[in-house]
């Protein structure tokens, strides 16, 4: 662990570093300012566009709603401009650009539904919006310093233990579409516990595979060219299939289940190095989901759906591939360029505003629109990562590359479900979909890759060390 | 650590790019495989949001398209549904459009080729898309009567225009109201559909060009008639042994002629008078003369065997391929495996009216684009010559005789020539006839052939024939249009 004042030194002798690694913060946060703004005119304009196309005229009310959720955006920015200096200046405006997009098109199903005030999704997410902003303002203004939370590392593998169980306590635990991963307080005010349960895995499993690493690392035998661990050191990644293959029997949650153990294979290898490990990890899991779908009817469907889509007793079937199939269709219908926003049916396809958001601003914004979307995914797993590759900490290295592939993976098992890369799993599209859990994970999220990142941009010298 | 970082980046970018390659196949490679896919729900939708081009007569939309509140942007309404059926036919939210809405559909729904660069336009400056309207040949007047002429028997009377082969009037009874099968509700539909498939009346049918083939029984004679005249061996005045019984060769089948006696009396008589009375026995002996090929080739110089598309496509009359003596005797009058539509009969009749030459019945007046831009202009096409000029001269004098002083004297109008040829179809040994007209006016310069088919003996059982049910109501139509 480096210390903080110490790796300032070199900052001040410009002579040992380059002319070009002199970091100029108040640059990049005018950056930030200027992308914050063309993301709210982009967002601005594709809520009036939903209105021209699905209505026909503007309303100004969602418009006034999204103008204060912009407020708040560059409330954070302002913020950030007095605790976090130095942070990524792209982080936030592509979080605000996918919120922007995801409340647009939940808002053009709203018009397709003819929902409005509080039955509107759209105006619910957009409350759930202030307060994940919020939230991450909070996070970014209560944590200083990353590496206050390697102090906590227990203690997040416990809470992330009770977010789990949560669902499962009866009267408080609620089940949707199968998946018994809600909790709330009848219809009012419900919350996917496992989101907020990710990020204090990603926390967990960075500071006890920091602490750990060498035990998992160093000893083992020698096999096929890869040294396998000792049985004994294989107790954590037991721990975590049996955590993934409980979701997966008591949640009914193949989706969750898979983004835990991604999460931790992908930083157990970073942290070890040892390929190893994910072949064992893979193996594992592979093997509990093949017994899985031999055993538990709705692994089954899922894959049954996934392999014959198109076959029609599979597509009648309840719980069939209709929504698949039906999601198919809305994409095919956008082809290249979309059908144009408020033009296309996405309401078709069931749940089009959370699972199958992604099929809906496909079938709208077109083929030209899906993959931009995904390119701004890419460039914020991307600019997490640079905080892994530049993190002057293992810790925060770890931590860095832990919360940035949960993002990719999330989008992978979603985006990859509605397009039949892989069985479709019930996780929600981060930022886009409808859905407060998921914004404030993901946007609590951006606020601590905000604050990582502001500490390497700190440690210039680092940057080129690393 | 930097190393494993740089493989996990990797296998991230792997994900996406395998998002990309998947949205790729789905949104461009696959579209149109998708698109096609019966149960996409998008697809149809889009073919009826399209405003589809409204079916006029006279000017006046006969179909239309109104802007409807629901997911298919337009309602289809049909004006008079019931008496422009047969032409319109239906085009229902769950299955395939019949009559010029299914012939049509490419150009009413503004997709077919020549549409194309149009359809481009209009999605390039934003306008919505729109069909072509279609201007069919329909005389309304000429409809309305051949209506209500009709009245409530069960048969069909078409009008033509001999010397182009336009479609005046084209009605069938009973019928449906398409407006019940264009609901916007696709168990509804099934449910109307099922209940006029099940109705014994068979209203789906359009008895005009197809429905149950009848025989055509007498008017058919006028096929033989042009046959022998066409062959060179016969005039009107040729003599054919004239006995009150004929039994078919190698059977023990008795012939008779309608009147139960001889025809006309005499022990010969001559061509002329078997047709203007209409007997039997004359036209089963020469039918044995000039044999079955001989025949088949005349039937199929007035368009029998083949198939007519008016656009919308119709049944096909027959002629059979390999009768024996005795079915080619039956022949001779309309019976055995003869069947005709009475839009056969009346391109024979037309055929005569018109010289000879037998035109190719159509309905489509003019196709015309949204943006008034014909597409289409109706082009007279001919289907063949029939027989001679003199033939047809010859025969037109032989049809006006049989209304004049003949078997067909109810079709008589005063002050217009009408030739004409009566038909009294036997179908089974108790079963109702089928009365038959079929003919032209004015004679001397034909304006409009008609072809009257009533099924069911008109309610008369074995009691009704051709000259009492059948003429009067060709009487009814002509005088109407004549009138005019």
């Amino acid at each position: 662990m480096t210390d903080r004042g110490a790796a300032r030194a070199p900052e001040r002798a410009p002579a040992t570093g380059s002319v070009r690694r002199i970091r100029m913060p108040q640059k990049l946060r005018n950056l930030e300012l200027g992308l914050l703004i063309v993301a709210c005119v982009i967002n601005a304009g594709a809520i009036v566009l939903v209105q021209l196309g699905a209505l026909g005229r503007v309303d100004t009310q969602l418009v006034l709603l999204g103008a204060g959720l912009s407020a708040l955006v560059f409330g954070l920015h302002i913020a950030m401009r007095f605790v976090a200096r130095d942070a990524d200046p792209f982080l936030l405006p592509i979080a605000t650009v996918l919120n922007g997009l995801g409340i647009a098109m939940i808002y053009r199903i709203d018009i397709a539904y003819g929902d409005a005030g509080w039955d509107s999704a759209a105006v619910r997410q957009i409350v759930w919006s202030v307060i994940a902003i919020a939230a991450a303002l909070a996070t970014i203004l209560l944590i200083r310093n990353h590496r206050m939370l390697f102090r906590y590392t227990y203690l997040s593998g416990l809470i992330a233990i009770v977010l789990l169980l949560l669902p499962l306590v009866p009267g408080l635990g609620q089940t949707r579409g199968g998946a018994r991963v809600w909790i709330g307080i009848g219809d009012l005010v419900t919350f996917q516990p496992g989101e907020i349960a990710k990020i204090a895995l990603a926390v967990f499993f960075a500071g006890y595979l920091v602490r750990n690493r060498d035990s998992l690392s160093m000893v083992g035998r020698t096999f096929l060219g890869m040294r396998f661990p000792r049985g004994r050191d294989l107790g954590p990644l037991l721990v975590v299939w049996a955590l993934s293959m409980a979701v997966i029997v008591f949640q009914r949650d193949l989706g969750t289940a898979l983004l835990y153990f991604g999460l931790f294979l992908v930083m157990l290898y970073v942290a070890t190095s040892r390929l190893s490990w994910v072949v064992l990890g893979l193996s594992l899991f592979f093997a509990g989901a093949i017994i899985a779908s031999q055993t538990l009817d709705y692994v089954n469907g899922r894959f049954q759906n996934w392999l014959n889509a198109f076959d029609p007793a599979v597509y009648d079937a309840q719980g069939g591939s209709f929504q698949l199939v039906q999601g198919l269709f809305g994409l095919a219908n956008g082809g290249l360029i979309g059908t144009g926003l408020g033009q296309g049916r996405p309401d078709l396809t069931p749940v089009p505003q959370s699972d199958y958001i992604i099929a809906s601003l496909g079938e709208e914004l077109g083929l030209a629109g899906l993959f931009a979307i995904l390119a701004l995914y890419v460039l914020f797993v991307a600019r997490g990562f640079r905080i892994g590759f530049a993190g002057q900490d293992d810790f925060g290295k770890l931590l860095g590359v832990g919360l940035s592939f949960v993002v990719a993976l999330q989008v992978f098992i979603v985006v990859g479900g509605v397009t039949r890369v892989i069985p479709l799993t019930g996780l929600t599209t981060p930022f886009l979909a409808a859905g407060g859990s998921s914004l404030v994970a993901n946007w609590i999220i951006v606020a601590l890759l905000l604050r990582l990142s502001d500490t390497v941009r700190n440690h210039p010298r680092l940057v080129i060390d690393g | 650590m930097n190393r494993e970082l740089k493989r996990v980046t990797i296998v991230s970018l792997l994900m996406f790019l395998t998002l990309f390659v998947a949205s790729t196949i789905i949104q461009y490679v696959q579209a149109d495989n998708l698109a096609a896919d019966p149960r996409n729900a998008r697809t149809l939708y889009q073919s009826y949001s399209v405003e589809r081009g409204p079916i006029l007569v006279g000017g006046e939309p006969i179909a239309f398209s109104e802007p409807s509140d629901d997911d298919y942007k337009f309602q289809r309404i049909y004006a008079d549904g019931p008496l422009y059926a047969p032409v319109t036919g239906f085009i229902p939210v769950n299955g395939e459009a019949t009559g010029l809405e299914g012939s049509l559909n490419a150009e009413l729904s503004g997709t077919s080729e020549s549409q194309f660069f149009d359809s481009l336009n209009r999605l390039i400056s934003g306008q919505d898309p729109m069909g072509a309207s279609v201007e069919v040949t329909i005389d309304p007047v000429a409809q309305r009567a051949a209506w209500d002429a009709l009245g409530d028997y069960t048969g069909a009377i078409i009008v033509t225009q001999p010397s182009s082969g336009r479609i005046i009037a084209m009605v069938t009874k009973p019928t449906y109201d398409p407006n019940t099968l264009a609901v916007h509700n696709g168990e509804e539909v099934d449910q109307t559909y099922q209940n006029l498939v099940e109705d014994p009346g068979d209203p789906l049918f359009n008895r005009a060009t197809g429905g149950d083939m009848n025989p055509p029984g007498s008017v058919f004679k006028l096929v033989m008639t042009a046959a022998a005249l066409e062959s060179g061996q016969y005039t009107p005045d040729s003599t054919f042994p004239n006995p009150a019984e004929f039994t078919l060769p190698g059977t023990s089948s008795v012939v008779r002629n309608s009147s139960g006696g001889s025809c006309g009396g005499g022990s010969e008589v001559t061509l002329a008078t078997a047709l203007r009375l209409s007997c039997n026995i004359p036209f089963a002996e020469l039918a044995l003369e000039l044999g079955d090929d001989a025949i088949r080739a005349q039937a199929e110089k007035f368009g029998f065997n083949s198939d007519f598309a008016i656009p919308n496509p119709t049944e096909t009359s027959t002629y059979p391929e390999n009768p024996d003596e005795p079915q080619t005797a039956l022949t001779g009058f309309g019976q055995g495996d003869v069947r005709a539509t009475p839009m056969q009969m009346a391109m024979v009749s037309a055929a005569i009216a018109n010289g000879g030459i037998v035109m190719d019945p159509d309905l489509v007046e003019s196709i015309t684009a949204p943006d008034f831009r014909p597409i289409e202009e109706f082009d007279a096409s001919q289907f063949g010559r029939a027989i001679s000029e003199s033939t047809a001269r010859t025969m037109t004098e032989m049809m006006v005789n049989g209304v004049e002083n003949g078997a067909a004297s109810n079709a008589r109008i005063d002050g217009v020539s009408v030739a004409g040829k009566t038909g009294t179809a036997e179908n089974g040994e108790d079963d109702p006839y089928t009365l038959w007209f079929t003919g032209f006016a004015p004679a001397d310069d034909p304006q409009y052939a008609i072809t009257v088919l009533v099924e069911d003996g008109g309610g008369l059982g074995q009691e009704g024939f051709g000259n009492l049910i059948a003429a009067p109501l060709a009487k009814q139509v002509l005088e109407a249009v004549l009138n005019k």
